[in-house]
């Protein structure tokens, strides 16, 4: 298997009847493994919208949406959960658990799948967090953590399920520059090490270099490739 | 996911969020506690309402008893002819047959002259139908003119009884009328009367001018040992007349109690006063919850985006619910224990704390605490993985 995304003429609107918006037109794109892949655009080109119908939070009628070899247009949520397992997140907040130190917030990940016991679930959390360079935080609850450190710990929760896509939305937003660029790197470098691909939604473009591919939409089409 | 995890790691969600905001866990504590006390506390006068409303039944040594059919409880009877009483003593089975008096009368406070009203006894004191020693002892003293025994377990107000005698003083009017008080007795307060007295039947007409002996509030029947009590009642039904309702001693009880749970609103009362604790406790969590899963929407939406399912949240809401039952429980019971404890030593009313009592009451805050989760999860569906880009 080498495409994990490949998306045929989806269309997708908001609304119904004389106030139907569109707002993806015809998008054809397809992704392979491992390979890194920003989205840019305007604010209102339909980018972060697209990238909850490849996470399956949003349910489209029109064209084709497979992931990881699951169909999604018209699908049951049933399917589109088993798919969410294997796919890691990154918010443009953290969005960690505030009650939970960092440890248990990237053990989350981990519970959701059988077959673990309590200890292999901390040391692959525990892994996944010196692997983003928070080894000496793991106890640390997120409110006693920098912007750049939460975004790291939600790095390594997206990565410590060894999910095979990685979908991001703009992870860099609510980063300085440099913490920003520190984090997208270390995604890229780890994401390369575990052949796992990126789709990256952001406007900032001092990080495009990390990209294999950098696709442009504006008002729904995709404008360059 | 086994079966072990599938409740576990929601629970152990709910329990560090429950933790990790003290001040909110405080005050979702204090609303359980509450609900948790006000329940404890209602049942617990209900209870002791019942126990105390049958104290005077419970010490009666009988086997059968006679009461007029309009009498709606032991405190305010209906007076009916002695000869009926004495109508029994024609079945072989029935050894003897005794006249009880009854009735209400202000007492004087020795030492504050204040009158407050109380029950009265009136009995052959030879007759043995109280299974109190102390009146058992004291019957060659009853035997004299205007003298009573006092039940020491009467409410404050008619004076410090015991230390009174000890220094003499032991005169005072009851329905105006000067009496010696010989002696003290256990019986105990009920929602009728706030003291007892008892006293011979003579002594009791003297008290009450207007009473005679032939006029008798209740009869008190003893069988020969061995007698078939059900057979002989039935057979007693059928000889007497049909203005009289006759008992044993177990359906005297039930008479008594079913009169204050059912005829006299005390009954609907503290069951109101329940079902209140338990609304305004069911308010308090299902608002706490509900706040809950407001604060807590991004995450929950977050870990929907991660693959976890709706019933991941719904049984978090209600491990949420069942923490809070628990942890609200515990101190409420405490605090129970120690208003019960306070109820029986100032006010004279029988609390005891009952296994039975604190099950139900837990089984009643745990009933709250699920309905509020019941509630509150609606709030859950806020909580839209696609609201999170």
């Amino acid at each position: 298997m080498s495409t994990v995304i490949d998306v045929e003429h989806l269309n997708f609107s908001f609304g119904s009847g004389a106030l139907t918006q569109p707002v993806l037109k015809d998008i054809t794109l397809s992704i392979r493994k491992g390979e890194i892949v920003l989205i840019t655009g305007p604010s209102g080109s339909g980018k972060t919208t697209f990238l909850t119908i490849i996470g399956g939070l949003r349910q489209a009628f029109h064209g084709s949406v497979k992931v990881l070899d699951q169909q999604f247009i018209n699908s049951s949520e049933q399917v589109k959960v088993s798919v969410r397992q294997q796919i890691g997140y990154i918010f443009q907040q953290h969005n960690l658990l505030k009650s939970l130190t960092a440890l248990q917030n990237v053990s989350m990940t981990l519970e959701m799948s059988n077959g673990l016991t309590e200890q292999q679930r901390r040391d692959r959390s525990a892994e996944a967090l010196i692997a983003v360079g928070l080894g000496d935080r793991l106890d640390y609850k997120p409110g006693q953590l920098s912007g750049g450190q939460l975004q790291r710990v939600s790095i390594a929760r997206a990565l410590v399920g060894q999910p095979k896509i990685i979908l991001a939305d703009e992870p860099t937003a609510s980063l300085d520059k440099q913490s920003g660029y520190e984090a997208v790197s270390l995604l890229k470098r780890l994401a390369k090490e575990s052949q796992t691909a990126i789709l990256l939604v952001t406007h900032d473009y001092r990080i495009l270099d990390i990209a294999d591919r950098v696709v442009e939409l504006e008002d729904g089409v995709i404008k360059s490739v | 996911m086994d079966k072990l995890t599938w409740f576990y790691f929601p629970a152990r969600l709910a329990w560090r969020q429950l933790m990790f905001d003290r001040s909110k866990l405080v005050a979702a504590i204090c609303g359980v506690l509450f609900a948790c006390v006000l329940v404890f506390m209602q049942l617990g006068f209900k209870d002791s309402l019942y126990a105390s409303a049958a104290s005077a039944p419970v010490k009666l040594s009988g086997d059968l008893f006679l009461m007029h059919k309009q009498s709606e409880a032991m405190w305010r009877p209906i007076q009916f002819k002695r000869s009926e009483l004495m109508r029994v003593l024609g079945n072989p089975a029935v050894a003897e047959a005794y006249p009880l008096y009854l009735g209400l009368a202000p007492f004087k406070n020795i030492k504050t002259q204040v009158k407050r009203t109380l029950m009265v006894y009136g009995f052959d004191p030879d007759s043995l139908i109280f299974n109190v020693d102390e009146i058992r002892n004291k019957r060659d003293e009853l035997r004299l003119k205007d003298t009573v025994l006092f039940d020491e377990y009467s409410r404050p107000e008619f004076g410090p009884m015991r230390s009174l005698l000890e220094t003499g003083r032991n005169v005072t009017e009851i329905n105006d009328y000067k009496v010696n008080i010989v002696g003290l007795f256990r019986l105990g307060v009920s929602f009728a009367a706030d003291g007892n007295v008892v006293t011979s039947d003579l002594n009791f007409m003297r008290i009450f001018p207007r009473r005679n002996l032939s006029e008798i509030d209740m009869g008190v029947i003893k069988l020969h040992p061995g007698a078939p009590i059900q057979q002989v009642e039935a057979e007693l039904k059928n000889q007497l007349n049909e203005f009289v309702n006759i008992f044993s001693y177990e359906e005297l009880l039930k008479y008594e109690k079913d009169y204050w749970a059912n005829t006299a609103p005390i009954g609907f009362i503290f069951g109101f006063g329940t079902v209140m604790g338990w609304v305004v406790g069911l308010v308090i969590v299902y608002q706490i919850l509900f706040t809950d899963i407001a604060n807590h929407r991004n995450e929950f939406a977050t870990l929907k985006a991660m693959g976890y399912e709706h019933g991941y949240f719904v049984r978090l809401v209600f491990a949420s619910a069942f923490f809070l039952a628990v942890l609200g429980f515990i101190p409420g019971y405490v605090l129970s224990l120690g208003l019960y404890h306070l109820a029986e030593s100032q006010m004279y009313m029988p609390m005891p704390m009952l296994w039975s009592k604190m099950i139900t009451v837990f089984l009643f805050i745990l009933s709250m605490c699920v309905m509020a989760g019941l509630l509150a999860i609606r709030k859950l569906k806020d909580a839209n993985p696609a609201d999170m880009f």
